[in-house]
């Protein structure tokens, strides 16, 4: 584990709030994670966890209102980003870190040709000239190994596939050399051998960069792929944090283990799904004490009281369930 | 209602072919022009499909965008009509039927759709959405006992009956797919063609949607076309996998045929992207394909899948490979002229 | 050996799934809207106006004996808006002069919304040489101007005791095409949905099909569009009027607008009141529509 004393980013108990109509949703709700260079964090969690948000949060991309930042501080190398004005912001936002989103269709312009759009973001942003930009737009396209780049490089989006346009949508992230890259379910969409070429892209471009990826994703195996560390969320809140190759052995927290249970394996045969019971809660009506404990397999009378801590299961391994230890060893 | 479902349980026998698919080409025809329409290609979208549906299993049906599936799965619920080919259910062609015979065929063939948030009418009740079959096939249920029977399916895809009057809206995605699950059950069919049931939903809601169609077609002797994506959810689901690829079918077999010992090189390179939620198996050398599916309207002559193929000879151009049996300790069909088992 | 089937907690409906409907969101704006508010008031009184001028005038403005003596007298207590030129009290006529314009207005309404909603189904589910056709349709009439058309159809149909149904005609005849283009669009956009597709599969006709799947879904914007319609008609009814070629022998702001600006140097109320509750009627409707409008539109969330 690293030991320096600050992260390249970190996030200390950040809460958020979406003002709607039916009330406030607590959509984050005291989350803390960091990330070094050359590390993989993966942010594990269905809809209506907060992982999204929180991505947005770091990037400073939220809409605020109706989200409004209750509390916190996210901090790279060391500043406040909260603290920083909307300029100083924006300049953080592409140079240092970068995000790629899930749907590369509705990410990138479809007036302006691929190349336009890369080369746009060096014109602006570094300075460079229209031939300059240009060149650099066509070497980035090559990097993230998309055929025959010099030629593409005045197509159109609507003209590439869905894995490419990912792989624009990538090189536009990395035209400014950020050091942190937030991947927002950049697979999702895809198809299964187009997703593997593009995490295999990913990795390798974090090997060359030595970026710190974060990972934003639903898909377990996905997360095994390629994560050095996994924070799952649930509700808003980390409930279970741990390096990867610990999480699979055995999990500190029943989501973790009850998500694990429940999805159907390639690798397996006909084991029989146990689902996970109820529905995740609304998040203006958050239940009391912790928060999974209307659908957790092994809830006590304790757990509709106390809110869970952060219980430290030893190798920077963290679960917010008050069972930890037992449910670690459960087997 | 349950002793009911013992006798349809006991009734129907397994194993015999419920549905017998020869052959089903779908074009899609590209034409140019606004009031004179010149025909200028077509869209390969199925392109000979073959298979059969034994009852009481599970086939599943995979591949990947631009496969033909979809298509495939539009043809069997008659919302299309084929280009050639036909399909057998009880000896018949549906593709024949018309008037009241393609009603009667609707009572025995119908379908779970992808997306719960479009596939319920917003502004009927959950009793009317669920009721509307009885309401089409007036004779399937007298008019006194619909409500009951409403009530009935949606206790059996786990629903609260006293529901019956809310709107999907009041619903969550879970939910809302059980209902759909509920309506395509009304009219008891035999089979039941499953358009990618879960991939809409969360992960810890699948589980339970999964669980119910297991459930449901244990019970009540369903036979599915299950067709999704995901290679996990049909390797669990399913009893037997079809692989497609361009509108054809590649590889067809047993379960356990097509996971542990697949002989076609695309369903080799879809097993091995497919991610496995475990780190230790990280690193293994996959097969990666290389660029983008070729267009179902220009597909690759001789075998489709030969532009992205490491095992690519010039026979592959020449001669396209038949869907039979190779060679094989345990063979089963696959369009292969160099069909071998993976590493 | 699955896990037992809960009932699921349906009260806890997840926040990120989509609870609330379009019409729930929209009510909710729609509450929050002033000029809904204020817009609605006043179609809702001018509605209750037309249909019992007896409880706002104690004045029968059909059968009021108009003196002479009393011409362009000023607004006084007892005749809040004076008198006209033959000495009819104005607030009497304004008041009765309502229910021609809403009556015009609700009927030709009505045809058009009946007449678009039959093109507009028909030609958006239909598709293919039936829309070409209706289509054609709808450019033809959307080309005659409204106005125009309306006047000569109601000279040529005009007589001592047809009343407002040449007007009526005239507007529904003319004004269908709009609102059938917006129904059209909609039809279109609601066949494509997957829970069309799903009563197809369970073997439903055209007919259920069109009436219990299409229909309800894609008639708001229509219903919108009309209520918009519904204030430029009465515009156009009292131009009608104004124009000498409107209903005969009956009350309407238009032929009292008409009568009064000829002796706007005398006097300006006979022409104003009349005039303000047109403006403020037609002002209303559209206002309303229009914040209906925005209160749907998915767009502007």
């Amino acid at each position: 584990m690293t030991t320096s004393p600050a992260h390249l980013l970190e996030v200390d108990d950040l809460h958020v709030e979406f003002h709607t109509r039916d009330g406030v949703a607590r959509v984050i709700n005291g989350v803390s994670l960091h990330v070094d260079a050359g590390e993989t964090l993966a942010i594990l969690g269905e809809s209506g966890s907060g992982k999204s948000v929180t991505a947005q949060a770091i990037m400073g991309i939220l809409d605020m209102p109706p989200a409004v930042i209750r509390s916190g501080a996210i901090r790279y190398a060391g500043r406040n980003l909260l603290a920083l004005d909307d300029e100083a912001r924006r300049r953080v936002r592409g140079r240092d870190i970068a995000m790629v989103f899930q749907d590369a269709l509705s990410a990138l312009n479809p007036v302006f040709p691929v190349g336009w759009q890369i080369a746009e973001t060096l014109r602006r942003r570094a300075g460079l000239s229209r031939t300059e930009a240009e060149a650099r737009a066509i070497a980035l396209m090559d990097r993230v190994k998309i055929p025959a780049a010099r030629a593409r490089v005045r197509a159109y989006p609507h003209q590439f596939s869905g894995g490419m346009r990912q792989r624009v949508m990538i090189a536009m992230a990395l035209a400014l050399g950020p050091k942190i890259l937030i991947a927002d379910e950049p697979t999702t969409a895809l198809d299964v051998t187009v997703q593997a070429q593009i995490m295999d892209l990913l990795a390798d471009l974090r090997r060359e960069t030595n970026m710190a990826v974060i990972l934003i994703t639903h898909d377990l195996g996905v997360v095994a792929g390629v994560a050095d560390r996994i924070a799952v969320m649930y509700t808003g809140r980390i409930v279970e944090h741990a390096d990867v190759f610990g999480l699979y052995e055995s999990q500190g927290h029943p989501y973790t283990r009850a998500l694990l249970e429940s999805i159907p394996r390639i690798d397996r045969g006909d084991e029989p799904l146990k689902s996970i019971m109820g529905l995740p809660p609304n998040l203006t009506r958050i239940p009391s004490g912790c928060p999974f404990h209307p659908r957790c397999y092994r809830a006590e009378p304790v757990c509709a009281v106390e809110v869970p801590p952060h219980i430290d299961l030893g190798h920077g391994r963290t679960s917010a369930c008050l069972f930890a230890r037992e449910v670690i060893d459960e087997r | 209602m349950s002793a009911e479902r013992l006798a349809a349980g006991s009734r129907r026998v397994q194993g015999d072919t419920v549905l017998q698919v020869e052959d089903l080409v779908k074009h899609f025809p590209i034409t140019k022009g606004v009031i004179f329409k010149q025909r200028i290609g077509a869209i390969r979208a199925v392109d000979g499909v073959s298979f059969e549906l034994r009852r009481g299993e599970t086939i599943g049906i995979v591949g990947e965008s631009g496969c033909g599936k979809s298509t495939l799965a539009r043809l069997l619920l008659r919302l299309e009509t084929p280009t050639a080919g036909r399909a057998l259910l009880e000896g018949r062609d549906i593709f024949s039927l018309a008037g009241v015979e393609l009603r009667r065929l609707r009572r025995n063939l119908q379908m779970v759709l992808q997306d719960p948030y479009t596939s319920l009418n917003p502004r009927m009740t959950v009793g009317d959405i669920v009721g509307e079959p009885f309401e089409i096939h007036a004779e399937v249920a007298p008019r006194g006992s619909r409500r009951t029977r409403v009530q009935e399916l949606l206790e059996l895809v786990g629903l609260n009956p006293e529901h019956i009057h809310r709107y999907p809206h009041q619903f969550s995605g879970g939910q809302r797919q059980r209902i759909g699950i509920a309506r395509a059950l009304a009219l008891r069919p035999e089979i039941v063609v499953c358009d990618e049931p879960v991939s809409a939903l969360d992960v810890s809601i699948q589980a339970q949607v999964i669980n119910l169609l297991e459930d449901l077609q244990r019970d009540l002797g369903l036979s599915y076309i299950f067709i999704a994506h995901d290679l996990s959810v049909v390797r669990h689901i399913a009893d037997r996998v079809a692989v497609m690829y361009l509108g054809k079918i590649v590889e067809i077999g047993t379960r356990d045929q097509i996971y542990r010992r697949a002989t076609h090189p695309y369903t080799q390179a879809l097993l091995s992207s497919a991610p496995v939620p475990d780190p230790k198996v990280r690193g293994r050398q996959g097969i990666r394909l290389e660029g983008d599916v070729p267009s179902p309207a220009n597909p690759p002559s001789g075998c489709r899948f030969r532009t992205r193929c490491w095992k690519a000879q010039e026979l592959c151009a020449a001669e396209e490979p038949a869907l039979i049996d190779r060679p094989d300790a345990d063979p089963h069909a696959s369009a292969c002229h160099f069909a071998e088992r993976g590493p | 050996m699955s896990e037992p089937l809960q009932a699921p907690n349906v009260g806890g409906v997840a926040a990120t799934d989509r609870p609330r409907s379009l019409t729930d969101d929209a009510w909710y704006d729609l509450r929050r809207n002033v000029v809904f508010w204020i817009a609605g008031s006043i179609v809702v009184l001018i509605v209750l106006i037309a249909a019992f001028p007896h409880l706002f005038s104690p004045i029968d403005a059909r059968t009021a004996n108009c003196s002479l003596a009393d011409s362009m007298r000023p607004p006084a207590a007892g005749h809040w808006f004076g008198f006209d030129k033959q000495g009819c009290d104005v607030y009497a006529r304004v008041i009765y002069g309502a229910r021609s314009s809403a009556l015009v207005g609700v009927f030709s309404t009505v045809l058009a919304g009946v007449l678009a909603l039959g093109v507009g189904l028909i030609g958006g589910f239909y598709g293919g040489w039936i829309d070409a056709l209706l289509a054609r349709g709808v450019d033809i009439v959307l080309g005659l101007p409204l106005l125009l058309g309306a006047i000569v159809f109601a000279k040529a149909l005009a007589s001592q005791d047809t009343g407002i149904w040449p007007v009526v005609l005239a507007l529904g005849l003319l004004g269908w095409p709009t609102p059938a283009r917006v129904m059209r669009s909609s039809v279109i956009a609601a066949r494509q949905q997957d829970y069309v597709q799903a009563a197809r599969i369970l073997g439903a006709g055209n007919g259920r099909i069109m009436l219990r799947h299409i229909l309800p879904n894609a008639i708001a914007p229509m219903i919108v569009v009309l209520t918009i319609l519904l204030g430029t008609f009465i515009a156009v009814e009292a131009t009608l009027s104004f124009l000498g070629v409107g209903p005969r022998n009956v009350i309407s702001w238009g032929t009292d607008i008409a009568e009064a600006q000829r002796w706007i140097r005398e006097a300006a109320h006979p022409l104003l009141f009349p005039s303000g509750f047109l403006t403020l009627t037609v002002l209303a409707f559209i206002m309303l529509g229009d914040a209906v409008r925005e209160a749907f539109d998915p767009r502007l969330r």
